[in-house]
């Protein structure tokens, strides 16, 4: 356990310096938030609707945290400690490689900790918004939802053959995501055909499942996030554990 | 005495090219072992095969008595290695990577007295990507020596160090091993060699051309000077082929 609070810590400090993921993934879902809530303020979701349109996009802008460390950090962190043979050299000590991506995991899950606290405090505070669904449903859908996007992250790190090739692919799943499924731009105000597209991405369907248990739309809506969700988490982690490349 | 490091029958080869073949060494606990040869002749593949951190094709590895790479998770407690091509997290400070390096081991040395006793003391709160390359390869040495080893590898460990800084660095060794700890070492300096090492092998193309004394290489080829010896050794078997 000491072994992790030390890598832990000097881990952060690494992560922190680097400045990125402070970007992306805290700065930037407030900035969203923000312009929603410049917007649309606290306009219903639609005519007649019993919600605002911030409170219906909640849970998309808590997905951008998850987005930027899933799909972009960690697997670039991975394949980059990789190629300069950090995780080799953990290879010859007493501790194993798998601790110190454990670290980093725990890292991803804090900045997606952190993000939601602060969407959480500055939400609520400016533009009043209420949590319709029970509390522990829509933090197990946010944590399913954050589990499969850093699941990908792991496996995409794991396979990648060298830090510029996890790059390629990280900005093929990233942006996409990042656009169309809902996190940055509200999948409600894109054409029918985008929705039906992009409705194939596990994050939009972890969206989709945030929304449903925040405003409590009915746990007919669940199944399918659900399924979809932990079958990505389940396939990505087993590949990443069964091929993950150390060297 | 016990041995350190046994080897039997090593043999490794990538994509065809037989890179080790058959070798067989036994470091002493206590000594110094130098595995000498130009670039490209097995030596860091040697190393990686003992380490476990590569697979090898047949043979027996025995490091510090135990054959089996699966078992070894807890050996590396009493082993210290410095790789050719020592690399760290891209925005590390040498404090950080010292802690990190540190708290792997259950009985660690104090990282701050080795920086100081090889000279980077003053370095400790610097990045180490602003290091100078001497000062950085003194690092990977101090990381090598953090676990409080029994035995430790390193792989080219002077290069890019001064005149200076190497007679530091021999200083330290020797009063290592003098408190009973084994090195394996490679190096591309002949005089290094000689004042280290107890007992020296010479590969080429993955061969073990010579195998013995500083002294009796010497011996062996009428050469006062240990570096003509180790040219002719090393060049010998190219030269039949």
């Amino acid at each position: 356990m000491k072994s992790f609070f030390t890598l832990l810590k000097n881990e952060t400090k690494l992560n922190v310096r680097d400045m990125n993921m402070v970007l992306f993934a805290v700065i930037m879902p407030l900035v969203v938030l923000v312009i929603l809530g410049f917007v649309y303020g606290s306009k219903p979701a639609f005519d007649g609707a019993s919600y605002t349109f911030m409170e219906q996009s909640f849970g998309a802008v808590c997905a951008i945290s998850m987005c930027a460390g899933g799909l972009m950090g960690l697997p670039l962190l991975v394949s980059d400690y990789r190629e300069r043979k950090i995780l080799k050299r953990f290879r010859v000590t007493p501790i194993s490689p798998a601790l110190l991506l454990g670290v980093e995991l725990t890292i991803y899950i804090m900045y997606c900790v952190l993000s939601l606290l602060t969407l959480s405090i500055v939400a609520i505070l400016f533009w009043k918004v209420e949590i319709y669904g029970s509390f522990p449903a829509f933090i197990g859908s946010w944590l399913l939802t954050m589990l499969s996007t850093l699941s990908i992250g792991m496996m995409v790190g794991g396979l990648a053959k060298n830090s510029k090739q996890a790059g390629v692919i990280a900005s093929v799943l990233y942006f996409p995501m990042l656009v169309f499924s809902g996190t940055t731009l509200p999948i409600e105000v894109m054409p029918k055909i985008i929705q039906k597209i992009t409705s194939l991405f596990p994050l939009t369907q972890g969206i989709t499942l945030m929304k449903n248990t925040f405003l409590s739309l009915g746990t007919e809506n669940y199944i399918i996030p659900i399924t979809v969700m932990t079958g990505v988490t389940v396939v990505c982690t087993g590949i990443a554990v069964r091929c993950f490349k150390w060297e | 005495m016990s041995d350190a490091i046994k080897i039997r029958g090593l043999t490794k080869s990538y994509n065809g090219k037989i890179v080790l073949n058959g070798l067989d060494l036994t470091v002493k606990t206590g000594t110094v072992f130098g595995l000498l040869g130009a670039n490209g002749a097995g030596k860091s593949t040697t190393i990686e095969c003992i380490l476990g951190t590569k697979r090898f094709d047949s043979g027996k590895v025995f490091l510090l008595g135990q054959d089996s790479p699966k078992r070894r998770r807890n050996l590396f407690q009493k082993i210290g290695v410095q790789f050719q091509e020592g690399d760290y997290q891209p925005e590390i400070k040498v404090s950080e990577l010292c802690e990190e390096t540190s708290c792997l081991y259950q009985n660690p040395s104090d990282w701050k007295t080795l920086c100081r006793q090889f000279g980077i003391g003053e370095k400790m709160k610097q990045s180490v990507k602003n290091l100078s390359g001497g000062e950085r390869q003194r690092l990977f040495i101090v990381l090598a020596l953090i676990p409080n080893p029994e035995l430790v590898f390193l792989d080219e460990l002077t290069t890019g160090l001064d005149a200076k800084a190497r007679r530091g660095v021999w200083k330290a060794l020797a009063a290592l091993k003098q408190q009973g700890l084994t090195i394996f070492l490679t190096s591309h300096f002949m005089d290094e060699v000689e004042t280290l090492c107890d007992e020296i092998c010479i590969l080429n193309q993955g061969n073990a051309v010579f195998y013995g004394t500083v002294e009796e290489a010497k011996q062996k080829c009428g050469c006062d000077k240990f570096e003509d010896a180790y040219l002719m050794l090393s060049d010998e078997e190219a030269d039949a082929e």
